[in-house]
């Protein structure tokens, strides 16, 4: 058997593959975050619930009006992009002339009570989601085996956070909006409709949440508590990488998703919690994160 | 033009920020094509003037009238949609875009704005500096820079506060001579100054403004540096 510092590199790759596919998820949903906070200033604690619900909405479509996967990968985004929209529209807004503080009660209250419901109807057990056709099976690499559908995973979402980033780096409309999150009112009073580009950033931040969910659902059943478990480790990515930072956050969720893989594999009793440690590392040297830019 | 309708109309204008009452009735309207000036001390209301007259601050009441249309209950885009552009005191620059991005991010709002080739013409070294951080700029870049910016949008009104505040006199110089070629342009401009001198260079009217209201009007060919500064008790 081949070692890799006493360790058999078939269980070592396993983790670090493990480990991307963590990352991914990190990554697509700190993207989204960041996003969020920079334009809105609110921590939007909904956005596990958000991933959750991305993840039910392709559960429900399977089972209830037969529509596959790739179809769901489309609709669920932009259900909960409605979703989001409305959320902002009629809730958010009214907490923008007041303390951030307000936002987090207020999501972090709409994260439970969504919580809440989707366990009262579909229990916490978990539904099973079948992996794709066209994915199934996998790779013998030699030194591990690949299954087709976990890297899908870890590419789609390197491609979704490259060309958020790219858009935001690139085009008008992501100059707009990084003009709009250091002085929306100056761009507004360009004749920029800043109102409209924060419930649509708001929209594309919970569209994320729930593109994630889809891609989730086949490698993690589909459970209600899903998003309250993996929010607190995207909530340490974020901070770890830099409140507001899009491309920090993108770094830091594959970088954390692979330090958490490697750890599984040489000390597993920390593995849970690696990334926290880290980011009271962080926090005490670099309070404004790896990529923040300090005020 | 002194004749022809006003351009922008404001009539007992009052602002507030939270409890502080700041205008208490201003009154005063610019004309098409021409310089006018808001002169006065520290927290007399100029800045607040023209924040309200671009409806950036929030609790306003009385009249402002752009073109006839009245404003005063228009959110800020749409008022500048209208053909108002606006320069803020402190420039506004975007350190998270480059120089190009800063340039270009105000959408055209009319016909007949300038070209970039005619805002490089007027301003060379934002073409040399396009890809720089826009806070990288030295003083007087970033205020040609915030100035340029609004010229591409084709608003007929500009509303620039304090352009030259913390430059050297060869840049004011500069400022200047770029106000005089924007005003045969067809430009009508509402410039806030504490520069009299820089002010009696470029206006055509001065209105003194004390505690939120307008307490005179000063023709420039009756306005010199001592008239000015008597006003104002300075």
């Amino acid at each position: 058997m081949i070692t890799l510092f006493g360790y058999p590199i078939q269980a070592l790759m396993g983790q670090l593959l493990l480990g991307l596919i963590n990352g991914a998820f990190y990554a697509v949903l700190s993207l989204g975050l960041a996003l969020i906070f920079g334009l809105l200033n609110i921590i939007n604690f909904a956005h596990g619930a958000q991933y959750m619900m991305g993840a039910f909405v392709a559960w429900l479509l399977l089972t209830y009006a037969g529509i596959n996967f790739w179809l769901s990968l489309i609709l669920a985004p932009l259900a909960l992009g409605l979703f989001g929209m409305a959320l902002e529209r009629l809730l958010l807004r009214r907490l923008y002339k007041l303390d951030p503080l307000y936002g987090l009660l207020l999501t972090f209250g709409l994260a439970l009570i969504i919580e809440g419901a989707f366990r009262q109807a579909y229990g916490v057990s978990g539904q099973a989601y079948q992996v794709p056709k066209l994915l199934q099976g996998g790779i013998n690499l030699g030194f591990m085996y690949l299954p087709l559908y976990r890297a899908a995973v870890v590419v789609v979402s390197l491609v979704i956070c490259l060309a958020t980033w790219l858009a935001i780096e690139k085009t008008k409309l992501g100059a707009l909006l990084r003009a709009a999150t250091e002085n929306p009112a100056l761009v507004q009073a360009f004749g920029v409709n800043v109102p409209v580009l924060v419930t649509g950033t708001y929209g594309f931040g919970a569209a994320l949440a729930g593109f994630a969910g889809v891609l989730a659902a086949p490698v993690y059943s589909v459970n209600p508590l899903m998003g309250s478990n993996i929010i607190i480790v995207v909530f340490a990515v974020v901070v770890i990488g830099g409140m507001g930072s899009i491309l920090g956050s993108v770094l830091t969720g594959f970088g954390l998703g692979l330090i958490e893989g490697l750890t599984k594999v040489f000390y597993p009793e920390a593995s849970s919690t690696v990334i926290f440690v880290i980011m009271a590392i962080v926090l005490l040297l670099k309070p404004a994160g790896l990529f923040g830019r300090t005020a | 033009m002194p004749d022809s309708a006003p351009l922008l109309a404001v009539n007992d204008l009052h602002a507030w920020y939270g409890e502080s009452h700041i205008l208490h009735g201003m009154t005063f309207d610019v004309r098409a094509g021409e310089v006018a000036t808001l002169l006065g001390r520290n927290g007399a209301g100029k800045t607040t003037t023209l924040k309200s007259v671009m409806g950036i601050v929030g609790r306003r009441t009385g009249s402002v009238r752009f073109e006839g249309t009245e404003t005063s209950r228009l959110s800020s885009n749409r008022i500048a949609r209208l053909g108002l552009a606006y320069c803020p005191e402190e420039r506004g620059i975007f350190s998270s875009l480059n120089v190009a991005e800063n340039l270009a991010l105000p959408p055209a709002v009319r016909a007949g704005g300038l070209t970039l080739a005619e805002v490089h013409e007027l301003f060379p070294r934002l073409a040399e500096r396009a890809d720089s951080q826009g806070t990288k700029l030295s003083g007087g870049e970033q205020q040609m820079l915030a100035i340029a910016r609004i010229l591409r949008t084709g608003a007929p009104l500009l509303l620039l506060d304090e352009p030259t505040e913390g430059l050297a006199p060869v840049i004011v110089q500069h400022i200047g001579s770029i106000l005089q070629r924007l005003k045969e342009r067809g430009f009508t401009i509402l410039l806030v100054e504490q520069n009299f001198h820089f002010a009696l260079g470029v206006a055509d009217r001065h209105y003194v403004v004390e505690n939120g209201r307008v307490v005179d009007c000063v023709p420039n060919s009756r306005a010199s540096t001592a008239t000015l500064q008597g006003y104002l008790g300075v």
